[in-house]
């Protein structure tokens, strides 16, 4: 039995060590929003966040979470699509089919979190997410939407 | 949702189908024709017609036949429909109806194919009469209730009203009675200048669930009971399965069941999807590879180079007599080029789930083509398309992979008929859909040109050598001698769909077909992407050889072809061609091409490193479709399809080795990124009196427009896709 906090309720599910908290998230847990695009750590299509980092969950054996980690899916983010991301990807229609985007979404939400006025290269550089409806553009606005939107509610 | 399904399965597949309409309301029919509360099945509100239900509650549900893979297509056609309709477009939601309800219908809705960037062009009749005959008939209830004529009653956001005895009502307050009313049999449609939902850049109607996580693709599907499956397919096209030691795994955590895919594949059945992918990993195999083991990319290039003498060849465009222009030319520029296998790489894998009983086969898929699918399942269930239905799911993207085959699906319904009753999902990992795809043709081009002493193009000769998509994969649509004219994608004489736009006096293009045993399919962009780098790239060599402006020279060779010549100045103009310099270190390639119905043309500001790095700064695209549905999608459209070209013109590439597809995931298939990602431009002319496709052409031009750039930056050709091949570093 593995103890798991996902977004902020305990969990316990039945599991291998060896299996990757992407499955243990999307078979056990049953929180889908969080997708399969290549199981190697390229696509970023798995992103969650774990103790507020962006990981790539295809990639991390369930085994390797330790007790107490707080694991946020797209599920948890936000209880009402509230957050600044979410809201920027709704006004500028970010999504083509949408199957990237949990993931793009869990990594701009993790370098706004820490750097909250990214620059644009920094976007380019961290955001190393596929897309393959090529959405990049968007997402390039949304984060910088987003950044604005966060200044504004701090203000 | 069909007649079998049970509730709760009708009310996932409006979770899947119709993300807005998650309320969950069934459609007011099934399969048998009655109205579905008559079979006391789910609460159904009654159609007003095939394309519009109306809810009590004003909501309006629009019937969308073709799918939604990312390109808008949803919202497109809703709009249209809504147009007609003249209902509140904050009311509308959209549903899918199934492939098997449109063939106990008579094909009511047409055709639900969604490739070739017909989504919204070939539909865009027959949605707005939809429209418009529901609009007629809830009028004409109305009209009939109050006793007035219909004539004299007027239609705004949803609300009936009658000016002169000023009564109004809803549409929801009459819908029932309007289901009752006879079908109009003419109804005229609104000017497009006149639209005020329709050619307005509103928003996605699928956006939201999009970022929380809530859309279900087909992968996220779950139906009780269900069970999970993983499979491995011959990794060699053809070849069958020896012997497989299925109790070497059935011991695994969590396998149910080990089960022969037909001849070639095996599957493990568990309750995870993660437990069956561990198992059939490890479940050992023997192959029988078949009479194509020794295949390589280097015995399919000697193959298709054999092509570009061969004296026979399919002729598709012919004018003049070429070979006497070469002969008698002052100057002969020769090249070859070529464009190899790439793979859709759609980022949700293929995946479908099926329940197989002896009577009855229930598929949900993603699927470009509703229809399709659901022949390919009634086939590998044994049963008539009658006995089957196929839900269809929002895609994880398409782009041509899941449109004219439907092999998941058979595998699918293959693995199912094993556990009959249960339902088993099953999905390809990334490294199974990489070498089993149905790739982008490849082929090879000889261009020669014959210039004269003043330097005017006066004869060409394109040979095209390679593969034919139809003889791949739709034999039966080849032409009465085999020729495939897909091969010749906007290259054609004319025409509406993808015609050539040069007039040159002396003109040969031919096919000469040579299939590989990799099976091909349609590849978003199609033939257009390898022509238009064959024709436009050459033009660009010929013109310098004839020491000519890359755009002068071929606006002499456009009088003819005002729309294309449009597109290609547009861009110029945009882009300060003839006008401003780029900045330093930066150079300029120009492009145009016609394809999908609509004429697209890009520039393109490219610079190249000393270590010879390609990186695209700007690119300016104009496409003229005729008529423009939703002006931002369509931006997003270009922008996204900028994406794929320059993912295939730069990294894309799969080889073949002892039959093998070598490039498993996208550590080995590359693909452009954020920090490659240049800033589009988009330029949308719709020039009138036609409609063509926006999902498509453009990708076509990104290539060209950046290899002329290179080029111009380098001094060096890159005549073999994709471009990182090319040694473009500094000397
Ligand atoms: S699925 Fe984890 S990075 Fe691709
Ligand atoms: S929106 Fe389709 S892959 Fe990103």
């Amino acid at each position: 039995m593995i103890r798991l906090n996902v977004n902020g309720s305990v969990r316990e599910v039945e599991a291998e060590p060896d299996t990757p908290l992407l499955w243990v998230i999307r078979e056990q847990v049953g929180l889908t929003g969080t997708k399969y695009g290549c199981g190697i750590a390229q696509c970023g299509a798995c992103t969650v966040h774990l103790d507020g980092q962006a990981v790539r969950s295809c990639s991390l054996p369930v085994s390797s979470i330790e007790p107490g980690q707080k694991i946020v899916t797209i599920e948890g983010l936000s209880p009402d699509r509230s957050h600044p991301v979410q809201k920027a990807w709704a006004e500028l229609d970010v999504p083509q089919c949408g199957f990237c985007q949990s993931g793009m979404i869990m990594a701009a939400a993790a370098l706004l979190a820490q750097k909250p006025k990214p620059s644009e290269a920094e976007i380019r550089q961290e955001i190393t997410n596929i897309c393959r409806c090529g959405t990049y553009n968007r997402v390039l606005a949304g984060i910088n939407l987003a950044a604005q939107g966060g200044e504004t509610g701090r203000g | 949702m069909t007649s079998t399904a049970s509730p709760a399965l009708s009310r996932r597949f409006f979770l899947a189908g119709s993300a807005a309409a998650a309320g969950g309301l069934a459609l007011g029919f099934d399969l048998s024709g009655a109205p579905a509360a008559a079979q006391g099945a789910a609460p159904a509100t009654p159609e007003v017609n095939a394309w519009v239900v109306v809810r009590p509650d004003e909501t309006v549900v629009i019937r969308i036949a073709r799918s939604e893979m990312g390109q808008g297509t949803l919202t497109g056609l809703a709009q249209l429909v809504a147009e007609e309709l003249g209902c509140d477009w904050s009311k509308v939601t959209t549903e899918y109806p199934t492939p098997g309800q449109n063939l106990a219908r008579g094909r009511v809705w047409g055709d639900f194919s969604t490739g070739g960037s017909r989504g919204i062009r070939e539909s865009y009749v027959a949605v707005r009469q939809g429209g418009a005959a529901a609009r007629t008939m809830l009028v004409a209830a109305a009209a009939q209730e109050w006793g007035v004529p219909a004539g004299e009653c007027r239609v705004e956001k949803g609300v009936i009203s009658h000016p002169s005895s000023g009564r109004s009502t809803t549409f929801g307050k009459v819908a029932a009675a309007a289901g009752r009313m006879e079908p109009p049999k003419d109804v005229a449609l609104k000017d497009p200048k006149d639209w005020i939902i329709a050619g307005k850049p509103v928003q996605r109607l699928d956006t939201v669930e999009k970022t929380d996580g809530s859309q279900v693709y087909g992968i996220d599907l779950k139906l009780p009971g269900m069970l999970n499956a993983a499979i491995r397919d011959c990794p060699v096209v053809g070849g069958t399965v020896k012997s497989v030691d299925a109790s070497a795994v059935e011991k695994m955590p969590g396998v149910r069941k080990v089960v022969r895919v037909g001849d070639s594949a095996v599957a493990v059945v568990a309750d995870t999807f993660w437990r069956a992918k561990t198992a059939v990993d490890a479940l050992p195999v023997v192959w029988d590879e078949g009479p194509n083991a020794k295949v390589s990319s280097e015995t399919i290039a000697a193959m298709l180079k054999e092509g570009l003498d061969a004296p026979d060849a399919f002729v598709g465009n012919k004018a003049g007599d070429a070979a006497a222009a070469l002969k008698g030319a002052a100057k002969v520029v020769e090249a070859t080029y070529a464009y190899p296998f790439q793979n859709h790489a759609t980022m949700e894998p293929m995946n479908a789930t099926a329940r197989w009983t002896p009577e009855r086969c229930e598929v949900w898929t993603p699927t470009q083509n509703g229809e399709a699918a659901l022949a390919a399942a009634a086939e590998a269930a044994g049963l008539s398309p009658r006995q089957c239905d196929v839900t269809k799911i929002h895609l994880g993207g398409g782009f041509g992979r899941r449109g004219a085959t439907h092999d998941w699906v058979r595998q699918a319904v293959l693995i199912a008929r094993e556990l009959p009753g249960t339902p088993v999902k099953l999905i390809w990992t990334r490294e199974e859909d990489m070498t089993h795809g149905r790739y982008h043709p490849v082929t090879q081009c000889r261009m020669r040109a014959a210039l004269d002493e003043s330097g005017n193009l006066t004869g060409l000769h394109m040979r095209i050598s390679g593969q034919s998509i139809l003889a791949g994969i739709l034999p039966g649509r080849l032409a009465s001698d085999g020729k495939d004219p897909v091969t010749f994608q906007g290259l054609n004489p004319g025409g509406a769909e993808a015609a050539i736009g040069y007039t040159i006096p002396n003109l040969l293009i031919d096919h000469a077909m040579r299939n590989p045993p990799i099976v091909p399919g349609f590849w978003r962009g199609v033939n257009t992407n390898p022509n238009a780098i064959y024709l436009e790239c050459f033009l660009d060599e010929v013109a310098h050889a004839a020491g000519q402006d890359p755009l002068a020279f071929r606006r002499k060779l456009m009088a003819k072809h005002p729309k294309h010549l449009g597109v290609l100045n547009a861009v110029a103009e945009r882009i300060g061609w003839e006008t401003s310099k780029p900045p330093a270190g930066v150079h300029r390639g120009i492009a145009q091409i016609m394809g999908f119905g609509s004429y697209v043309a890009a520039a393109a500001e490219v610079s190249v490193s000393d270590d010879g790095k390609i990186k695209v700064h700007r690119i300016v695209a104009a496409t003229d479709p005729g008529v423009a549905i939703n002006p931002q999608q369509i931006e997003a459209q270009v922008a996204g399809s900028f994406v794929y070209g320059l993912s295939a013109a730069l990294y894309g590439e799969c080889t073949v080795k002892d039959g093998r597809i070598e490039q498993t995931n996208f550590d080995s298939y590359p693909v452009l990124r954020l920090d490659e990602m240049p800033a589009v431009e988009a330029i949308l002319m719709p020039s009138g009196g036609f409609i063509g496709g926006v999902g498509e052409p453009t990708i076509a031009v990104a290539a060209p427009a950046v290899l002329n750039a290179v080029f111009a930056a380098t001094g060096k050709r890159v005549r073999q896709i994709p471009a990182s091949r090319t040694d473009l570093k500094r000397a």
